[in-house]
């Protein structure tokens, strides 16, 4: 007979092993649709490996592709381990990437010096103002915030459709529902000429690198990891856990509202409503692949970009469908969950004494 | 008392991780006899009655129970509905009933097809009468659970486990939550349904109700059967030696003259569910060095009072004075800041962040503090060099201050949380049950820390269901019943028993 006991303690060699071995299961389990799909499962990787690693422009793609998920995977995780559900970050992208556009393209006449800031900050202060609501309406009337949250994303993504069609709408798009271009002095630099992968990502990771240090060694960072392991606790010993669920609320929303801003001003230059492929969803992913580490999002947004971007390369190689990278980053979750089970509990074999005295 | 056996534990042992909660444990039961199974908290009790009721299985050893006939049968391990299907029963120490369900559902539910139930309601209900007449259990079975006593839900659970037939009824301290007198009434009953041929266990740590009831003892110490006892040749000192391994010293405590207010409670009205449970206190005063116990069944309003004096409970209204000065903001900072302790009754839920570090426990209540903290940055070496100097102090055994708080056995976690209180030098201190479910050790270091905090000046209000602790530490006894505070008259059991129940004597 098999028995589950709870671990002690998870050492290091669990909490650090689980997350890389779930990433090298979820692609051994894609082998099998891979291969039934009629493809050469070595090949069909091998592609995939060199489309992410293959060349310094296939590289730099991964790079790009990477740097909203850091984004959104910090959002989630930020707000998860205060147990605050923002399911929004999708919404609170759009959020970010509206405002970009709107002090962007050519509404305040300031020196180009400032500009960049500017757009940065006004991303980010939409972003929290998008979760910001939820949170005022889950601390004050008790509204569940991953509904809440889940229902703006909707809400926020129809609101832009109804803005590209109207107010935003550029003039000279010939019709296509897109916004106007940000001015060139708005725009994030590139990091290497003539490729795709631009500031944004040393942004993203500078916020990564930030919200670690806070979250480890900030009076902040105590108290929300106070608040997300015990409120009942942290409140008796006098911890606002409203006052600290509105600064996660507001920190989670910016980081959502830069992933925006870093996909408007980085990458696209203008705003049009599939701006964003779910990478708000996404980031939950990363964020739980992380194991919720601030850190940790950096590795696994690398980990989930680079799946993406080698699977669409092997789709056009072996014209198997792309879908696959979906199915892999899917899978690396279900094996996280899995494997953060084993982590938390042993396996113990016991044999049944069949009632023998 | 016939000597056939019934039951039959045989070397039992069980071990979880590295701990030992069991080792090679065997106890037998008679027919018609009342066992107490007696053992400090740890002591494996509970582990022990859990094996025998198929909740969890042994690593080693065997059950076996009588049959019908009267022969010893092995029970299958790790199968509670084997041990049903034995007759053995078990009432658990926290109740397993569905409030919104009436008494009537609560007893049949489990043991019945839900659609039969529906036909044979009737045949049901005069099932559990008969049992009631002859057990001397009574409830009323129409209400739902969710508004009777605590005393009544205790008896719909004993009820329960009788409608299945048992011959062995395993209580897993059934008087935890009872006043004395509700206790000595349950007792009568077992006696007489004892003498009807029903075999009794029951699991509890008060040496009174053991010597009075039952008719053997059995001592666990550390997972290991250390002593059987007939109950005529006990007496209670034998018994905490067989405890506790060694004598027990009593706490001593002398007489203070006690100082100035340091807590006053004006006209503090806390709005509950019912009117039984809203907390009404017209006037309460808490002098320095005076200890006032506050004795009561659990849900009479002391969680609202509590959490009037810990700042997580707004009043509806009244005024509250510490040290003098009146207070016009209710929160857990503004009690902290004006000096008061607080020991919460949930050490787990309340009192510590499992998961965080020992060391983090030891200053979660004072993270603005200039010796935590530097520009919104943890000084992480004072808060470890603190952590250490306080375990040492306090004596808080674990695997060190950086380890998860979680890992901290009961005990350990109530003397962080004295270490955290105290070092603050309270001028108020909130004990709510303080040494509920520790070991007599940690018990006894709890109370010395609080005789001290009397003697250097300090107000404690000592919450507690344990009449004896009440009694051994309180300078002042008020008895708690529906939410109101009453003085005791005297120092004698029976009387604060009476009150306890809501008789004003």
């Amino acid at each position: 007979m098999i028995r589950i006991e709870p671990r002690q303690d998870s050492g290091p060699l669990l909490r650090y092993g689980v997350p890389v071995l779930s990433a090298v299961v979820a692609l051994a389990l894609a082998a099998i649709p891979l291969a039934s799909a009629g493809a050469n499962v070595v090949t069909a990787y091998g592609e995939m490996f060199s489309g992410v690693f293959g060349s310094i422009f296939a590289f730099s793609e991964m790079l790009t592709r990477a740097t909203p998920l850091i984004f959104t995977g910090l959002a989630a995780a930020v707000a998860f381990r205060a147990r605050l559900w923002n399911i929004g970050a999708e919404g609170q992208l759009y959020l970010g990437a509206m405002a970009a556009i709107a002090v962007g393209t050519g509404l305040f006449d300031i020196p180009g010096i400032f500009l960049l800031p500017l757009i940065i900050l006004c991303g980010a202060a939409a972003g929290a103002a998008g979760m910001a609501l939820p949170t005022f309406l889950r601390t004050r009337f008790g509204a569940d915030e991953v509904v809440t949250t889940l229902l703006l994303n909707f809400i926020i993504l129809i609101f832009l459709q109804m803005m590209l069609e109207g107010p935003i709408k550029d003039p000279m798009g010939l019709g296509w529902p897109q916004s106007p271009p940000i001015l060139d002095q708005g725009m994030l630099p590139t990091l290497i000429d003539r490729m795709r992968v631009h500031s944004g990502l040393v942004l993203a990771i500078v916020a990564a690198v930030i919200a670690q240090f806070m979250l480890v060694r900030s009076v902040w960072g105590f108290r929300l990891r106070a608040v997300g392991e015990n409120a009942s606790a942290a409140r008796h010993a006098g911890i606002g856990v409203n006052r600290l669920l509105f600064s996660v609320a507001i920190v989670s929303g910016a980081l959502a509202g830069l992933a925006g801003v870093s996909e408007v001003a980085g990458l696209k230059g203008y705003l049009t409503a599939d701006l964003s492929p779910g990478f708000g969803y996404t980031g939950i992913v990363v964020a739980m692949l992380a194991g919720l580490s601030p850190a940790g999002v950096v590795l696994s947004a690398l980990f989930i970009a680079s799946v993406f971007v080698g699977a669409d390369s092997m789709s056009r190689a072996m014209g198997v469908s792309s879908y696959l990278a979906d199915l892999v980053v899917s899978m690396s979750l279900l094996c996280v969950l899995v494997g953060g089970f084993f982590a938390r509990f042993r396996i113990v074999r016991t044999r049944v004494s069949a009632g023998g005295a | 008392m016939a000597s056939d056996k019934v039951l039959s534990l045989n070397g039992l042992s069980k071990r979880f991780g590295s701990v030992v909660a069991n080792n090679d444990v065997s106890l037998t039961l008679n027919k018609g006899e009342v066992l107490a199974l007696l053992g400090e908290n740890g002591a494996g009790k509970t582990t022990l009655m859990n094996m025998l009721f198929g909740h969890y299985l042994p690593d080693e050893g065997s059950v076996e129970v009588a049959d019908e006939s009267g022969a010893l049968r092995a029970l299958p391990l790790g199968h509670p509905q084997a041990a049903i299907a034995a007759g053995v029963g078990m009432v658990h120490q926290h109740f397993t009933l569905a409030e919104n369900l009436n008494a009537l559902d609560n007893i049949v539910m489990g043991s019945e097809n839900l659609r039969a139930l529906h036909r044979n309601r009737r045949a049901a209900a005069e099932k559990i009468q008969t049992i009631m007449t002859r057990s001397g259990l009574s409830a009323p079975l129409d209400v739902p659970v969710g508004r009777l006593s605590v005393g009544e839900r205790q008896r719909v659970e004993i009820l329960k486990a009788l409608y299945r037939d048992v011959r062995i009824l395993v209580l897993d301290e059934p008087t935890a939550v009872l006043t004395p007198q509700e206790a000595d009434t349950l007792f009568e009953n077992i006696g007489a349904m004892a003498r009807d041929g029903l075999s009794v266990i029951f699991i509890s740590h008060k040496l009174r109700e053991v010597l009075a009831f039952s008719h053997r003892i059995a001592v666990l110490r550390h997972g290991a059967n250390v002593g059987e006892i007939a109950t005529a040749d006990a007496d209670e000192r034998t018994i905490a030696r067989m405890m506790v391994g060694a004598d027990t010293e009593r706490t001593e405590r002398s007489a203070m003259e006690p100082g100035a207010p340091v807590l006053s409670l004006r006209d503090i009205r806390v709005p509950g569910r019912s009117e039984r449970d809203t907390l009404e206190i017209p006037e309460l005063d808490v002098c320095g060095n005076e200890i006032v116990g506050i004795a009561g069944v659990s849900g009479n309003g002391q969680a609202a009072l509590a959490g009037v004096i810990s700042g997580t409970v707004q009043p509806q209204s009244g005024t509250i004075e510490i040290g003098g000065k009146t207070l016009h903001d209710f929160s857990p900072t503004a009690m902290i800041g004006a000096g008061v302790g607080r020991i919460p009754e949930d050490r787990h839920h309340d009192g510590i962040v499992g998961s965080m570090s020992v060391a983090e426990n030891m200053v979660i209540e004072r993270l603005d503090d200039e010796e935590v903290q530097k520009n919104g940055l943890l000084r992480r070496e004072a808060i470890v060099r603190n952590a250490e100097r306080l375990t040492e102090a306090y004596d808080v055994r674990g695997p060190g201050v950086q380890a998860p708080a979680r890992l901290l056995s009961g005990g350990n976690i109530q003397k962080l949380i004295l270490a955290r209180v105290f070092e603050q030098m309270p001028s108020l201190i909130l004990a709510n049950q303080p040494t509920r479910g520790l070991d007599m050790g940690a018990a006894a270091e709890v109370a010395r820390r609080l005789l001290e905090a009397r003697a250097r000046g300090a107000g404690i209000i000592l919450i507690s269901e344990d009449l004896d602790e009440v009694l051994g530490l309180a300078d002042r006894i008020l008895v708690i019943h529906d939410g109101k505070l009453g003085t005791a008259p005297s120092r004698d059991r029976e009387s604060i028993g009476l009150m306890m129940a809501g008789e004003m004597a």
